[in-house]
């Protein structure tokens, strides 16, 4: 979380990293070691991450694909 | 004709006589008290006194048996007509009928029997290879982006593992490697699927599974080819391989073993969303927590030069703008936190920069203010002997003469 990681848009992350970074924001939150400027900058990240979580909890659907020979191909369930 | 009514001249027997005879000259065989032998059942029948018959053939002989009842009560197999087993005992005959017969103290099953001899000498062969050893077991991921499934592309397995995965946990990627599960080519094409699966789509974390069958359905999950690719596997395999009670050598390879294959699909997905879900809400609530904190400690700052700010008029003004930042922040609008903290390092300089000016603070340390007339006295040239000047000091001010006049210096 340092000042000069460059943070992708959240809208770039899959749920597995949004989830990893908003963990990350709460914990150096809590630990309360930031300056204020720095404090309300992870406030916004961590709402903003937040957001991004439940959007992809709210829409996802399970993708299942099946290994053809050496490719993946969409797979039809019966 | 003739050689029977020859040799009764010789030694004429009763029926009875001749049938003792042979049954002593069998059952006096060392080798016919202790045989094995190997048949198919028939003619089984139960009769009320709890003894047991039937006919033991292959396809050139027939044998009849006969389980005494205490021998029948012993018995862990239901014998059925048809059921090939392998039966002990001893030769008999039975003289009523003049019938040779086995007399059965244990019956096995044949093809189990020797599945489960092969069973245990694998399994003791890859033990003894630490294939299964605890210490090799990985932990399973806790939010798996892609998780592998190996089974058969028709089974109810893979529905009910499918079901499960999209009840639990949405987010996954799911690839299939199909093989067949049961059969002469399921041993080799299980082993296989595992490899490609691993290789090409890398999953986090590999179900292999099958839904219930009979032992020898099972059985491609005990061969040592399959046995190796969950071994040497790269990522964690958990097993769902028949029912609760089905323990197959894959699930002592495996890195956890479930006991059907919904329950694999379960142990792989640990977090669900509804959990993901609550815990989002639960955190979302801390972040606002944070902020309120900071902005309450912005506020009770803000407060402190509020106060010094009311000592000095021309700064009257600025009270008004930190009163409305003020409740800007009461509203706790986050987004006007940082604009806020500009706001009051401008109001800091401007304060003191505007109390350097004020004259009162002059005063303050000592410093008169002259006047004449109300015009301010800052040069020698100014005043004349005999003058009447005004002094103003922190407090309030008086008149005062000008009764000599000195050179400067």
């Amino acid at each position: 979380m340092s000042r000069t990681t460059v943070l992708k848009a959240v809208q770039e992350l899959d749920y597995e990293a949004a989830f990893l970074e908003l963990e990350k924001v709460v914990a150096a939150l809590e630990s309360e070691q930031n300056p204020l400027e720095e404090s309300l900058a992870l406030f916004e990240r961590g709402q903003a991450l937040a957001r991004r979580c439940g959007e992809l909890l709210e829409k996802a659907e399970l993708k299942v694909r099946q290994l053809s020979g050496d490719s993946l191909q969409d797979f039809e369930e019966a | 004709m003739e050689q029977i009514s020859f040799l009764a001249t010789l030694s004429r027997w009763t029926v009875s006589e001749l049938t003792r005879y042979l049954r002593q000259l069998l059952e006096a065989d060392a080798t016919l008290k202790d045989v094995r032998v190997q048949g198919e059942i028939s003619n089984l029948s139960r009769p009320s006194s709890g003894h047991i018959y039937f006919t033991l053939k292959d396809p050139g002989a027939a044998l009849r048996c006969v389980i005494w009842r205490t021998a029948a009560a012993r018995l862990d197999l239901s014998l059925q007509d048809g059921l090939e087993v392998e039966v002990h005992g001893g030769i008999g005959v039975y003289e009523p009928q003049g019938q040779y017969q086995l007399y059965v103290d244990r019956v096995l099953p044949v093809g189990e029997g020797a599945l489960y001899q092969e069973f245990l000498r694998l399994k003791a062969l890859l033990e003894a290879e630490g294939l299964f050893d605890p210490a090799r077991k990985r932990p399973l991921p806790e939010l798996p982006r892609r998780i592998g499934i190996v089974t058969s592309p028709t089974g109810a397995a893979l529905r009910d593992m499918l079901d499960t995965l999209r009840r639990r946990y949405p987010l996954a990627d799911v690839i299939l490697a199909p093989s067949p599960v049961q059969g002469a080519e399921a041993p080799a094409g299980l082993a296989a699927a595992l490899r490609d699966l691993e290789r090409l789509a890398r999953p986090d974390v590999i179900l292999l599974a099958r839904g219930g069958g009979s032992i020898e359905d099972l059985w491609a999950f005990n061969d040592e080819r399959v046995v190796r690719a969950v071994a040497a596997c790269g990522c964690p395999v958990i097993t769902g391989v028949g029912h609760e009670t089905d323990f197959t050598l894959v699930d002592f390879a495996a890195d956890r073993r479930a006991p059907t294959p919904t329950a694999a699909a379960e142990l792989a997905t640990p977090v669900t969303r509804p959990d993901l879900q609550a815990y989002l809400l639960d955190t979302t609530t801390r972040l606002a927590g944070y902020v309120t904190g900071i902005v309450g400690k912005l506020r009770s700052r803000l407060d402190t030069i509020d106060g010094q700010l009311r000592f000095h008029s021309p700064l009257r003004r600025l009270q008004t703008e930190g009163q409305r930042l003020d409740d800007l922040i009461r509203r706790g609008d986050t987004a006007q936190a940082h604009r806020l903290a500009l706001a009051r390092a401008t109001i800091q300089g401007l304060k003191a920069r505007l109390g350097a000016l004020d004259p009162l603070s002059v005063l303050e340390r000592g410093y008169a203010v002259v006047t004449r007339n109300g015009k301010l006295i800052t040069s020698r040239g100014q005043v004349a002997q005999g003058d009447d000047l005004q002094v103003r000091v922190r407090d309030g001010q008086f008149g005062v003469q000008v009764n000599r006049l000195e050179e400067a210096g």
